[in-house]
Parts: structure tokens; C-alpha cells; sequence
């Protein structure tokens, strides 16, 4: 058997298992894992600028891919800049693995030089974590960092490793594992059958149907199937931010995103209904509203494969715990069972009322049926989302950044596949677009990839444009310049009398053009809404440049519909500054 | 409500701080908490009481098993169980009241394990509830220490909590 010492035992290890990119930062405690890497590893390093970005290139590369994504960075302090990124993938399930240097054994708890208790930090916001303390334990622990992170409901696993267990010296025999069980942790595999079929009962009997769809369809790759059930039934369908892409958003049964900044449409069928099925979603504060008032005639079937996401807000009167591609195909079958006995089913005329009933809203309030905003002296933000929509012909992958601009990117670009819409839907980072976007422009090089920012985020990791030139990777930068916290501002204006308390800073933002051109890229600054349609096909016609959009929009835009809090249903809104429902 | 939890846990470093962080991050209350391993090194037994209503109950139960070191949970006050808390207490014991402690430490079967020429350790165990009641009924005695294991909990008859 092969002999290798620690270091060389991780290098090897991400290797046998597969992994494309590793996202890190090197420093002392790493050392010897950089030198085993520099000596024999094939997989590229993307050496990033600040370790919170490699956490969320792993996690853009991942959401674009679906494969786990892998973090390498040193211990103290490039341990603790990995903490936002891990929490970020912890809240929206994404499968990452994070190696992060350790001081040596025989130091930890003497609060040696960069020092941390990585473990201990970072144990909240990881699904599972491991201290290695032997070098034999390595590979194993390897594979059952991977196997953790990417089954069940995925998420980071963090593998702390002391400096002295990697030192090239020791060597050990090297097998890395094809599989791993653990007695603790076994996901479900597979609906129950008695639930199942309980539940497409109930849901074929419902009169006002709505799916309503998460995340969770796009991580368990279940978007297909998805699609099939709502296409048989002629169900509408709802996406949470976390699911665009998961059913069509051009097709005419897509209500559009439901929630605090949702499509009216969207809210008023979910208040409306009277059978929700709900899947891999999870009853968000910023789906429900308040929960007192939450669709009150609704029954609720809800499918995931995390049951303390079952009933943890609002009850089920259906649960249905497993994987949601398998719970899928198992509905589908029941859907053909029960309508070989009953072929009425279900109520067509109900159906068709239902439907009237959505057209109606969606005739007198949906986005996409006409301009819903009143255009202002310069350009709307909502027109830059119309123009990136068109430039790339629906098939970007859109990165945001967390605000104003980010509402605007997911309610006016129908996204009409999964994975191509990748936002920190649960944590709401800013900052993560930019380093997200190299990520996935990584994993597909020839594809577009825009991130849709601001001014205020993108300053949170803009020295990652200097990766970008060492890489050459071409991203958009699309920023939604309006020089306030446009988010912070727009609750200012609505709840605290338009007082700006530290949200704007518009005389002090750096020239971007020029600071795109300082790190070797091509910057453009559009002030004209005439200008902005020739300058998108531009930026996109330079296919390995990077190309920083500064793009001012009118500052005093507030993202409509918005739900009205506290107290308020799903069905309150307000829907411009003027009008309410 | 009152309920007893008994976990069943993987013997590793750290997995302990996950379930009491995982009370501390989610709000949830632990009242008592006694972790020792059990006859098979690799696994920790843990009991623990904590209070709320059932939603709350079925939300700590499932966030616990979400747990990778976690092998089993069980609520013991689903069904008949026995609870046993061990308490040490040392209290003053002068002149004739050193007759009355030892009365009262016989019928609640306590032992007197330690003895000075002012004090008495006295070993009881038994339910929480009768473990405050022996402390009432001390009556004026001063308490001068009191050490309990907190609630270790088993469930009556046929039932087992094992792999």
C-alpha cells in the first residue's frame, strides 16, 4: 500500500474524490497541504483575496453545478473570515467542505499564534464538523466530510487539521474509502407511501390549488419532476426566492415569486387557496408574513427531506419527509392511480374558475403584464434587469448581492432553468455575488455569468477583482448604482420618515470605471436609459473581459409589491408608494 | 410541561457542546443535563428534562436527531419510565438536632456518608420531586452544600433505548 504523510493524504484525497476547483488562502498552519498540492495535485487553485470570497466561489460554483463545493484556508484568522461564507451556505443547504489549518496538537488551548477554536466557532452554522487528531484518520474523515455535506439536506462540514498531523516527515498507509456509514446519520430515502397517497387525494380534490416550491427542488434536482406534476394537474405555481428556476418563468402557469417582495399574483393565490403544496420550501418569515394570519382556508401538504423544517412555522396537516425527487415520482404515480379510478378528478370547472380568478390579478397587478413602475428622469432598475434579460436571452447565470437590486434580478428575469439564479437567499450576505459569479463562471466558462449588484455590496469583496485578472475570468459586473443603501433607504423612507441614518455615501464612492481599469479590466458608466441596451450588448459581446457596469438608477425607486408588517397576511401589500391593497 | 429526554450519543470530542449549543442557539431550556458512557465505550447516554408544549417538544426531538452524532432520542415521559437524581448534601449538625437530621434522613432512605464533629453528608436519591421535598423537610437546618447529578432516567419494562 502506498505511503504518504498527511499533507499529501489530503491532497490526495480531494483528488480520488473527484474534486474540480479548490477556493483558499494559504498561511502557516496549511503549509505542508500547500506544498503536497503544489508537489502532485492536478486539481486547479483559485487563490482568492480574502477567505470569506473563497468560501462563496465554492458556494456559486456549487449552486450552479450541484457538486460540493471545497474551501481550503489557514487557522485563526483565515478561519474566521470563512465564518460568513459557511454561514451563508448553511442557511440555503449548500453542500461545502471546508479544510481549515489547525496550530499544532500539542499548542491547542494555549492560545498559540493564529490560534482559534475553528471546531468550536464555527459549530452553529456548520451541519457537521471534525477535529482531526490522527493522520490515519484523514481520508476517512475526507470521505465522511463529502458524504455529510451532499446527502440528506446538504450543508458545510468543516475539517479542522493541526499543522503537525500534515508534516511531510510521517508517512502512513493510504486508502481512501469508496463509501461511508455512519450509524448516527441514515436521510430518508423515500416518502411514506400512506402519506403520499393521503396527500394526492387531498390535492386532487382541491378547488383552488397552488404549488408553491423552494429551494429544495433545485438542490435535490427535482425540477423536471416538478414541472411534470404541475403540467398534468394544470396547478399554478409559486417559487420562493431560493427556487427560481426550478418550473419555467416564462411559462403561463408560473405565478412569478411569492413572499415579502412577491408577485401579487403569487401572494393573492397562496391567501386564496385552499390546498398548498409545499416543496423543499420552508415557511420563511419572508414567505408567510405573519403567521396568525397565513392562509387561512388552506390545507397544507408539505413535502421535505429535513423534518424539523416540517411544522416548525406553520403545522402540516400533510407531512411527507423524503427526498423530494423520489416523493415526486411517487406522487406522479399516485396522480395516474387515482385517476384511472376517478378521471373527473380533479374539478375542472373549479379549475377554470380558479384560474379566472388568477388572471384577474395577475391582468390587474402582475409584473410582467405591464410596466408597473412610473419611470423617473434616468434609468429604472427594474430597466436594467429588462436589459440584462434581453442581452442574454433569459440564459445567464445571475448572481446578486443582497438589497434593492437583488428583489429587482428576481422578480424581472424569468429564470427558466434551475441553478441559474444563485442569491444568499437566508442569510442575506452582501458581497457574496461577485465571488459567487467567479464560481460558477469557473464551472462554465463559455456560458454568460452576471452579477447584479450595488454600489454598497460590491464594495464588500471588490478585491476580488485582482483574482479575476490572475484567472482571466470574464464575469459581468452589473451595478445597480443609485449611491444609497438602497434596501436600508427604502425602509427609512417607510418606516422612519425618510431619516437616512448611515445609508448614504454618495460622494465618497470610488470611480469604479477606473478602479475596474486598475486591476486590467474594462469599466463603463451609463447614465442614459438611451445608452443602456447598446452598452449591455456590448459588455456581452466582450466574452473574456470582465466588464464592470456602473449603471445610475433613479435613487428614489422602492421595490414594489412589499408586504405590509407586522400583522399583515400574505394578501396585504402594498403595491406602489401610493397604494395599498 | 416537565419531560425527560434520553439520548443516546456518540462517544466523540465535541459532541457534547452540540447539544447544549444546539439548546443555547434555538432558545430552548435545559433544567437538568447528566451524560456519562455506557457499557459500550463508543457511545455517551445523556439525560436531560426541559420544559415546554408539545410543539415545542417535537421540534427539539427532531432538531436533536438532526444531530450527526446523535443515534437516538427518546421522550421517557411518553411512557411508565423511572427517574432517579442523586443528591449530596452537607448540612450544620450540632447537639440534638443531629438526631432529628438522622430521623429525617431515615425515612426518606437517605444515608449519612460523612461525618464531622459539626457537619453531615448525607447521600439521597429518588425523584427530582422527593429530592426538594427532603430539603423542606430539613426544616430550620442550615444547608451548607448541595450537589445533584441531575434526573438519569430508564423506561419501565420491555422498552430499551440501545442501537
Amino acid at each position: 500500500m502506498e505511503m504518504l504523510s498527511g499533507g499529501q493524504m489530503v491532497a490526495r484525497a480531494l483528488e480520488d474524490e473527484g474534486v474540480e476547483f479548490i477556493f483558499g488562502y494559504p498561511g502557516g498552519s496549511v503549509l505542508h497541504i500547500y506544498d503536497a498540492l503544489f508537489n502532485e495535485s492536478k486539481i486547479p487553485h483559485i487563490l482568492v483575496r480574502h477567505e470569506q470570497a473563497a468560501t462563496h466561489a465554492a458556494d456559486g460554483y456549487t449552486r450552479a453545478t450541484g457538486k460540493t463545493g471545497v474551501v481550503l484556508v489557514t487557522s485563526g484568522p483565515g478561519a474566521t473570515n470563512a465564518i460568513t461564507g459557511i454561514a451563508t451556505a448553511y442557511m440555503d443547504s449548500i453542500p461545502m467542505v471546508v479544510l481549515s489549518g489547525q496550530v499544532q496538537s500539542h499548542l491547542i488551548g494555549e492560545d498559540a499564534f493564529q490560534e482559534t477554536d475553528m471546531v468550536g466557532i464555527s459549530r452553529p452554522i456548520v451541519k457537521h464538523s471534525f477535529l482531526v487528531k490522527k493522520a490515519e484518520d484523514l481520508p476517512r474523515t475526507i470521505k465522511k466530510a463529502f458524504h455529510i455535506a451532499a446527502t440528506g439536506r446538504p450543508g458545510p462540514v468543516v475539517i479542522d487539521i493541526p499543522k503537525d498531523i500534515t508534516k511531510p516527515e510521517e508517512k502512513f498507509e493510504y486508502h481512501y474509502p469508496e463509501s461511508v456509514k455512519l450509524r448516527s446519520y441514515n436521510p430518508s430515502q423515500r416518502g411514506h407511501a400512506g402519506q403520499i397517497k393521503k396527500a394526492v387525494k387531498l390535492l386532487l380534490s382541491a378547488k383552488r390549488p397552488v404549488i408553491y416550491s423552494g429551494g429544495g427542488v433545485i438542490l435535490g434536482n427535482a425540477s423536471e419532476l416538478l414541472t411534470e406534476l404541475a403540467q398534468t394537474l394544470k396547478y399554478p405555481v409559486t417559487n420562493t426566492l431560493m427556487g427560481l428556476g426550478a418550473y419555467p418563468g416564462s411559462d403561463p402557469q408560473f405565478l412569478g415569486m411569492l413572499g415579502m417582495h412577491g408577485f401579487y399574483e403569487a401572494n393573492m393565490a397562496m391567501h386564496e387557496s385552499d390546498v398548498i403544496l409545499a416543496v423543499g420550501a420552508r415557511f420563511d418569515d419572508r414567505v408567510t408574513n405573519s403567521l396568525d394570519r397565513f392562509c387561512p382556508g388552506a390545507k397544507i401538504i408539505h413535502i421535505d427531506i429535513d423534518p424539523t423544517s416540517i411544522s416548525k412555522t406553520v403545522p402540516a396537516d400533510i407531512p411527507i419527509v423524503g427526498p423530494v425527487a423520489s416523493v415526486l415520482t411517487d406522487m406522479l404515480n399516485q396522480v395516474r392511480a387515482q385517476r384511472e379510478q376517478d378521471a373527473a378528478l380533479p374539478d375542472a370547472d373549479a379549475l377554470a374558475t380558479w384560474w379566472q380568478r388568477i388572471e384577474g390579478w395577475r391582468e390587474s397587478h402582475g409584473l410582467w403584464t405591464a410596466p408597473r413602475y412610473q419611470q423617473g428622469d434616468g434609468i429604472m432598475p427594474q430597466q436594467v434587469i429588462e436589459s440584462l434579460y434581453r442581452a442574454t436571452a433569459g440564459d445567464a447565470f445571475v448572481t446578486s448581492d443582497v438589497g434593492q437590486h437583488q428583489m429587482f434580478a428576481a422578480q424581472y428575469y424569468r429564470f427558466n432553468k434551475p441553478r441559474r439564479w444563485i442569491n444568499s437567499g437566508g442569510l442575506g450576505t452582501m458581497g457574496f455575488g461577485f465571488p459567487s459569479a467567479m464560481g460558477a463562471k469557473l464551472a462554465f466558462p463559455d456560458a454568460d455569468v452576471a452579477c447584479v449588484t450595488g454600489e454598497g455590496s460590491i464594495q464588500m469583496n471588490i478585491q476580488e477583482m485582482s483574482t479575476c485578472t490572475q484567472y482571466e475570468i470574464p464575469v459581468k459586473i452589473i451595478n445597480l448604482n443609485n449611491g444609497y443603501l438602497g434596501m436600508v433607504k427604502q425602509w427609512q423612507d417607510m418606516q422612519y420618515e425618510g431619516r437616512y441614518a448611515e445609508s448614504t455615501y454618495a460622494d465618497s464612492l470610488p470611480n469604479f470605471v477606473k478602479l475596474a481599469e486598475a486591476y486590467g479590466h474594462v469599466g463603463m458608466k451609463i447614465e442614459k436609459l438611451a445608452d443602456l441596451d447598446a452598452a449591455m450588448d456590448e459588455a456581452f459581446a466582450m466574452k473574456d473581459r470582465l466588464v464592470f457596469m456602473d449603471i445610475l438608477v433613479d435613487p428614489s425607486e422602492h421595490v414594489y409589491p412589499m408586504h405590509i408588517a407586522p400583522n399583515g397576511s400574505m394578501a396585504d401589500m402594498w403595491l406602489s408608494k401610493t397604494e395599498r391593497t | 410541561m416537565r419531560r425527560i429526554l434520553s439520548i443516546l450519543l456518540e462517544n466523540e470530542p465535541g459532541a457534547l457542546s452540540r447539544i447544549v449549543g444546539l439548546f443555547s442557539q434555538r432558545g430552548y431550556n435545559i433544567e437538568t443535563l447528566n451524560v456519562a458512557p455506557t457499557d459500550d465505550i463508543s457511545l455517551s447516554r445523556l439525560t436531560m428534562t426541559t420544559d415546554g408544549d408539545d410543539k415545542e417538544i417535537e421540534q427539539i426531538t427532531k432538531q436533536l436527531n438532526k444531530l450527526v452524532d446523535v443515534v437516538k432520542v427518546v421522550d421517557l415521559t411518553e411512557g411508565a419510565h423511572i427517574e432517579r437524581d442523586l443528591m449530596l448534601i452537607k448540612v450544620r449538625a450540632l447537639g440534638p438536632d443531629r438526631a432529628e437530621i438522622n430521623r429525617c434522613v431515615e425515612i426518606f432512605r437517605g444515608q449519612v456518608v460523612d461525618v464531622g464533629p459539626s457537619v453531615y453528608t448525607i447521600m439521597l436519591s429518588g425523584t427530582a420531586a422527593k429530592l426538594d421535598s427532603f430539603i423542606e423537610a430539613l426544616g430550620d437546618t442550615t444547608v451548607l452544600e448541595v450537589v445533584r447529578s441531575g434526573v438519569a432516567g430508564i423506561s419501565r419494562g420491555e422498552r430499551v433505548l440501545s442501537l
